[in-house]
């Protein structure tokens, strides 16, 4: 009974979860432990349990649940239709015939889908089972982990995982800090800090933490696993304090208990209420311009199939209009035919036609495009060539449905650091007040031993120098978030410079940081640790300084600063500032700017990345009024960012300039020859950074983004201020037409040297200025349309100053453009994430600013580098593969359904069935599927190294130029005439001719006469073979696979059909096709007209392919010649560009897809 | 340590498979290739076409159009409706030795066998001699599943129901007298047929089979009536009634009725005069169709067949002609990289 009111419960609750959302904080009793009477009256919740459920079935609703999600599909829906139409109605065909392959795609794809999710129950189970142990009335008691509730206090031992999301209360270290891998959560190995409540962190025994007694107001759970805020209260004496907690009290579910013996915490999300079980919901589903076309071409079959429906059961009762017709003797209807409605008849005939010819649209196709872009991502991960040594990592594919998009890209957004960049930061140099300072001579990166510490560039510096550059040291020293780790235990990339050299080093999530403070350690200042919130630095005398440390105001990307704030050991406060120079300078107000300024300017310019340092000093008073303004925001539950940023806004105030840090982060290996070989396939590049200009165009020029003789367009902040901005916008798109307007548009590529290229470089502010709407100015929506008219003849755009949305902005607006071009996002970090969803193909880079990046793409590489296989080789493969595919498929079932159109006219629209049903069934399923899957996983119509070196190749297949209309309307038409060809061939042979088997097989010298069946059979076999040899032709690569699977799947024909004749099946109720393959291939005739009609079907597509090789050849085409001749080494050779610039006849390129630009060559032909 | 085994555990197979170098054979369609090989298929299928055609041609066909259409044919008495039992001669002469085996066909025009529904309208369980189906007959034979006392039909279905009944005998007229010429009815139809699909209940007499059924409608005799003489040609194996019932695939078609390769016409039919007898019963003027009888000798690739031989005359010029078009597309612009 109690049983049943629990479930009653939890399904009320489940019922009011909408209730529930209502409440946008919740209250967490720490150890269950109700609060004293009197304090708030706190609305009781219900919290779920900590159960897991990833799974998307139980064992009850699978079937029904399952159906209906597959069902929902629009192919798998048109076929059940069809199945239905079937059983209902008297039509030509069994239902078999449609329901086997339904049957067949839904069992494949239910076993697949049930098998995943059992894997998922089991995944489930075993986490939910497994021991956790919980500290209840003073001791710990193990308990299953699912059975864990909000508000217990659990126990967490060293490289446990936590069970649920927890707010740390101690730990076994005295400073109540923890060190976490959050691995399995964002892929970020490195050790994290968390932070006990500085009140509870005393509390490390289990009888200790039993008599805590508060209670934890935080917000209701959210996805996002950086941000977090919450409040405990004490109820200590009478009054209750109030702690702030942030993310960093925050241990999520998932994450490792690292160097820490044991931490206890209490319970705040469980279950499916924790931040990772948020974040299990799948991003939305991108869709590929290949798939966009199939439906198109989808469509138009469905048009064909019902017009052809339509003309027959027209045709049927126009031709029946003639009673004797309608009706002859010798086959009479039955009582209720006759009495049935003239409408009811013809509808039900239309159905019946529909029914007929519904194999034109084949069920199969989606079942082997969907195994064809599964089994084909394959290939991207096997890819040695993406495999990074140094990482260890290679190439992955998160999304298998966009392999073909990657062929399709016409615009590259990158990120520049650590994308571009290694990401890998060193420290170059420092300026106080002008002054410049330089760790000595730096060989190979190594300090030179035994070299004095420092080199000064300028004359030495007067006194009040001296203070600055000894604040400006300690700035640095002290103004940090970094670690320092004393052994080493894992990952040696975070800290490249130290490896092997030293038994402590220093951790940090951002790399800069870390290169200042291991810069600073060579100019002679070096931090320790941070012990008992005091810093200790060991000065340039060996002496120990300590400086307390009160407050952090953490770094975020919208300030670009961070601060910190402390207490030297003389007693006196300080603030320490550091971050970008736009962020610093407006809030300085002393200090040598003007040189300050310079020197930025002048590294900045050299690709350096810079940053200013600043600090103020604050008197106790001043210190009293930021604790209070900063314990104010941080208290907040509500709005808490936007508060912190205030309060951040108020205290970062009234500067005192110091000086400046110069580091250098060097470029990735082989950028500059990936980015050259993305704009030499016609690619544009855009590097979108959040960095400096003149740091980001110094990267551009140096990965030959820019090159020495690209025009510079500026559209920047400075320019802007001069002129206003429709000035300068129309200004420059001024002097882009003018360049363009003269003449013709085909030499803009990029490639021809002598033309002019156009580099935009544009900065945040301006953007957002570009793209706001105003409603007054009539004008300003065309800024858009100038903008985008600029962009479009840049070979390359450098948008720097950007913040994450306005990367994901940029991206939406040039995938909405007109054109609608195929964009790919590439970054690392997280604040690519939202360039990377934007993007057609978003491509993560496993880089140091953890996974995210990688998480949320389509496919992640290890290096920038990888991207040019991924496109030029992978992508122009599948591209290839994929569009073969979806013609050929099309083309194959014109070749199939269009005899059985034509018979309708010889059989008085009777719907009878040309081939068997086995054949009808079995066509898509058995005969002709294996050769076209296999062709489309493993064709290479050139060798992948002349891809790789010929990028110019990739402009071929641009634009979707193998699915556009003419293509298509070709394939079609080679259908219908293949198909008429085997029609009537069949039927001239028949007709009125004697047209018999000489009756050899069984030795009595006869002249049997053929039946219907043996006609189809006939224009059956021929249809077999002859779209097998189609493929055959196409196919460029065979591999000892392609030739077992393409003969392998004739000979699967004619010994099915020898089987399938050779013996009276007795679960059939007719025996048809008994011996009917046999007779007719002991006729001789039958024989002669198979290979005449084969070789008729085929030969005007071999003639086209020639005539067209030979008059107009694609650049892919006249490689593969060239290829040949050289035997299959073109590669070794060098002059693939000769064979770009045809001096004949030859320059016509075929298809208009293959000329963007230029009028198509062949309205003169 | 670790960290290099990791590497190792991550690193992809080194296989020429999974890095797509599979061994491979790269042929082009090119024309080096092509136009070569459209001049040898060219010239072979010429060569077949050209002995189609020639074997086609020697091949003798006559036909004779006995519908009775028009006044002056024999044959116009009996295409009556009414008429019943009417028998007409059709005379005819050979100037030649027509060469034998003769082959003696009887053809029927606009007559769709192969309507969907005629041909789904048999119970191939009864065909095959089960008596439980002679008892409750296939539905899909409906209309022809009962009779109007509810009687089972045994054969049932339109297919069986429509069996052409027209019956011939040929005479040659040597000074006046009629000599009948031996026609061999057997093999005419599908051995597979004949001895397997087909099959009579395994009662005998074949007649007490049928106890409690009725003959199809249209029929003149029952089934077990159909060769009363040969009980290896009566019943479901009578070899008339299996090759009425494989359907032609096309509304105009013929088949088989007789062979003549028996006594003084084993060499063929001479030249002279003939008469056919035609006992006339099947009607086919209410849809508009026609009957005709067609003597027929045939080669090593069957009947009269000139269309197989044309077309193949027809594609193999077709290579040919354009082996040359490419040829002359080739030596305009020559190919660049193969230069």
């Amino acid at each position: 009974m109690g049983m049943d009111f629990s479930t009653l419960r939890t399904l009320i609750s489940r019922y009011c979860v909408g209730e529930e959302n209502w409440v946008d904080s919740r209250t967490v009793y720490i150890g269950q432990r109700e609060p004293p009477p009197g304090t708030e009256a706190f609305i009781q919740q219900r919290f779920p349990d900590n159960r897991i459920t990833s799974s998307k079935y139980t064992f009850w609703n699978f079937i029904p649940k399952n159906m209906f999600e597959q069902f929902r599909r629009v192919a798998n829906f048109y076929f059940l239709i069809i199945f239905l139409v079937q059983l209902i109605i008297d039509t030509p065909t069994s239902p078999i015939t449609s329901g086997l392959p339904l049957f067949f795609v839904i069992t494949v794809t239910a076993i697949k889908q049930g098998y995943e999710d059992w894997l998922r129950h089991k995944a489930d189970n075993s986490v939910n089972q497994c021991p956790v142990h919980v500290v209840q009335h003073g001791k710990v008691v193990r308990k299953q982990s699912r059975k864990l509730r909000v508000g217990d206090v659990v126990l967490v031992k060293e490289d446990e995982s936590f069970p649920c999301d927890l707010i740390l209360l101690s730990s076994s270290r005295d400073d109540g800090t923890c060190f976490v891998t959050t691995a399995s959560l964002d892929g970020e190995s490195s050790h994290k800090t968390y932070y006990a409540v500085q009140d509870t962190k005393a509390y490390n025994t289990e009888k200790e933490i039993d008599s805590i007694h508060a209670t934890i107001e935080c917000e209701q759970p959210q996805p996002d696993l950086y941000k977090f805020v919450g409040r405990i209260n004490f109820y200590m004496d009478s009054e209750p304090v109030a702690r702030p907690l942030g993310s960093e009290n925050l241990l999520l579910r998932g994450a490792t208990l690292k160097n820490t013996e044991f931490i206890y915490a209490v319970a705040i999300y469980t279950g499916m209420e924790t931040k990772m079980a948020l974040n299990y919901q799948s991003k939305s589903q991108k869709r590929s311009a290949v798939e966009k076309s199939m439906n198109a071409y989808l469509v138009v079959y469905l048009c064909i199939l019902i017009s052809k429906a339509i003309v027959n059961t027209v045709m049927k009762y126009v031709w029946q209009a003639d009673p004797n017709r309608d009706e002859p003797w010798y086959n009479e209807r039955t009582e209720t035919e006759r009495q049935r409605h003239i409408v009811i008849r013809a509808f039900t005939d239309f159905l019946a036609f529909m029914v007929l010819f519904n194999y034109i649209i084949p069920v199969s196709m989606y079942v082997t495009v969907e195994m064809q872009k599964f089994l084909g991502s394959y290939f991207i991960m096997w890819d040695d060539e993406m495999f990074d040594e140094e990482l260890g990592e290679r190439a992955m594919v998160n999304t298998s449905d966009l392999n073909e998009e990657l062929g399709q890209v016409e615009y590259v957004f990158t990120d520049k650091t650590g994308t571009l960049t290694e990401n890998n930061m060193e420290f170059i140099e420092c300026c106080v007040d002008g002054h410049v300072y330089v760790p000595h001579v730096i060989c190979n990166g190594q300090v030179m031993p035994g070299a004095a510490s420092m080199d000064m560039i300028d004359t030495s510096p007067g006194p009040d120098a001296r203070e600055h550059e000894e604040l400006f040291f300690r700035a640095l020293c002290l103004c940090h978030t970094v670690q320092v780790k004393e052994e080493e235990t894992v990952d040696g990339i975070k800290h490249g410079i130290h490896q092997g050299k030293s038994t402590s080093f220093y951790i940090s999530s951002s790399p800069d940081e870390v290169a200042l403070v291991e810069g600073m350690k060579k100019l002679g200042f070096t931090y320790l640790r941070l012990k008992d919130s005091h810093m200790e630095i060991l000065n340039r005398e060996d002496e120990i300084e300590r400086f307390e440390l009160l407050e952090v105001l953490t770094f975020d990307s919208v300030r670009r600063r961070m601060s910190v704030i402390v207490r030297s050991s003389s007693g006196r406060l300080y603030l320490f500032c550091k971050g970008a120079d736009s962020a610093i300078f407006p809030r300085v107000i002393s200090g040598k700017v003007d040189q300050v300024r310079a020197r930025v300017e002048h590294n900045a310019v050299e690709g350096l990345r810079t940053l200013c340092v600043a600090y103020r000093p604050l008197s106790q008073e001043q210190y009293q009024e930021v604790c209070q303004l900063l314990s104010g925001a941080k208290l907040a539950l509500q709005d808490r960012d936007k508060r912190l940023a205030e309060a951040y806004d108020l205290i970062e105030k009234d500067l005192i300039l110091l000086g400046a840090t110069a580091v250098e982060d060097r470029l990735q290996e082989k950028a500059a020859d990936t980015i050259e070989s993305l704009h030499k396939a016609g690619m544009k590049v855009w590097v979108l950074t959040g960095d400096k200009m003149e740091t980001a165009a110094a990267t551009c020029y140096a990965s030959k983004l820019f090159h020495r003789n690209t025009q510079i367009l500026e559209l920047t902040t400075k320019r802007t201020e001069e002129q206003s901005l429709h000035d300068v916008l129309f200004d420059l798109s001024r002097t882009v037409l003018r360049q363009h307007g003269g003449m013709t548009r085909d030499t803009f590529s990029g490639l021809s040297g002598d033309c002019t290229d156009y580099g935009l470089i544009i900065d945040g502010a301006t953007l957002s200025a570009v793209l706001r709407p105003t409603h007054e100015d009539s004008n300003s929506g065309n800024y858009k349309e100038i903008f985008l008219e600029i962009c479009r003849n840049c070979s390359a755009v450098l948008c720097c100053r950007m913040a994450p949305l306005q990367k994901a902005q940029i991206v939406k607006l040039i995938k909405a453009s007109k054109e609608h071009p195929i964009t790919l996002a590439i970054g690392d970090g997280a604040n690519d994430v939202s360039m990377i969803l934007e993007a057609h193909v978003g491509i993560g880079i496993m880089g140091k600013e953890g996974r995210q990046a990688a998480r949320n793409s389509d496919y992640a590489i290890p290096k920038f580098k990888h991207l040019k296989k991924m496109l030029l080789v992978h992508g122009h493969y599948y591209y290839i593969r994929i569009s073969e595919l979806v013609q050929y498929f099309f083309y194959k079932n014109v070749c199939f359904i269009f005899p059985q159109f034509l018979y309708q006219f010889f059989c008085g629209f009777s719907q009878q069935p040309l081939y068997d049903t086995a054949y009808l069934t079995l066509y898509n399923i058995s005969f002709t599927s294996l050769p076209i899957l296999l062709y489309s996983l493993i064709e290479q119509h050139i060798n992948m190294d002349i891809l790789k070196k010929d990028p110019s190749l990739y402009r071929d297949i641009a634009k979707n130029s193998l699915l556009r209309w003419p293509i298509f309307i070709y394939w079609t038409l080679l259908g219908v005439y293949d198909a008429i060809v085997m029609f009537f061939g069949a039927y001239f042979l028949f007709d009125n001719t004697t047209f018999t088997s000489n009756g050899q097989l069984m030795t009595t010298n006869t002249q049997m006469m053929f039946g219907n069946w043996t006609f189809g059979t006939l224009v059956f076999t021929v249809l077999v073979f002859t779209v097998t040899f189609k493929l055959a032709l196409d196919t460029h690569y065979w591999t000892w696979i392609n030739h077992f699977v393409i003969w392998g799947s004739l000979i699967f024909f004619v010994v099915f059909s020898l089987l399938w004749g050779g013996i009276i099946w007795p679960f059939l109720n007719y025996q048809r096709m008994y011996y009917v393959f046999m007779q007719m291939l002991s006729s001789g005739p039958a024989w002669l007209s198979i290979i005449l009609l084969i070789a008729a079907s085929l030969l005007p597509d071999v003639v086209k392919k020639v005539i067209w090789r030979a008059l107009w050849p694609t650049t892919t085409e006249r490689i593969q010649n060239a290829d040949k001749l050289y035997k299959g080494h073109l590669s070794e050779f060098t002059p693939l560009a000769s064979l770009h610039a045809p001096s004949k006849a030859g320059h016509h390129r075929r298809g208009s897809g293959t000329q963007r630009n230029a009028p198509n060559p062949r309205s003169d032909l | 340590m670790v960290k290099k085994e990791q590497e190792i555990a991550n690193r992809p197979d080194n296989t020429a498979f999974t890095q797509q170098r599979l061994p491979a054979w790269q042929p082009m369609l090119s024309a080096g290739i092509v136009i070569p090989g459209f001049v040898l298929i060219g010239l072979a299928f010429i060569g077949i076409g050209v002995a189609l055609f020639v074997t086609s041609r020697s091949i003798q066909v006559m036909e004779l159009d006995y519908t009775g259409v028009e006044q002056t044919s024999p044959c116009f008495r009996c295409s009556d409706p009414n008429v019943k039992n009417c028998v007409c001669l059709l005379d005819f002469s050979i100037d030649s030795l027509f060469k034998g085996p003769v082959f003696f066909y009887y053809g029927l025009t606009n007559y769709f066998q192969n309507y969907r529904r005629y041909g789904v309208s048999k119970d191939d369980d009864q065909l095959s001699g089960n008596l439980d189906s002679f008892i409750s007959p296939s539905d899909t034979c409906a209309p022809y599943e009962f009779d109007s006392n509810n009687k089972p039909i045994v054969p049932c279905g339109s297919v069986a129901n429509s069996m052409f009944n027209d019956t011939f005998k040929l005479y040659q007229i040597i000074s006046g007298a009629k000599n009948q010429v031996p026609f061999d009815g057997k093999g005419i139809a599908w051995w597979t047929d004949y001895n397997v699909k087909y099959r009579n209940p395994s009662v005998t007499p074949l007649r007490d089979a049928f106890n409690g059924t009725v003959k199809p409608l249209f029929w003149p005799r029952p089934a077990y009536e159909l060769d009363p003489s040969d009980p290896n040609n009566n019943g479901f194996i009578n070899q008339d009634f299996l090759v009425w019932m494989r359907r032609a695939a096309l509304p105009d078609f013929r088949k088989l009725y007789r062979r003549i390769t028996e006594g003084d016409y084993t060499q063929g039919l001479p030249a002279g005069n003939y008469s056919l007898e035609i006992a006339y019963n099947y009607p086919v003027l209410s849809f508009d169709g026609r009957k005709k009888v067609v003597l027929s000798n045939v080669s090593w690739m069957g009947g009269k067949n000139e269309f197989l031989g044309i077309a193949y005359l027809v594609i193999g010029s077709l290579c040919i002609v354009m082996s040359i078009v490419m040829l002359i597309v080739y030596a305009k612009f020559k190919f660049p990289e193969e230069e």
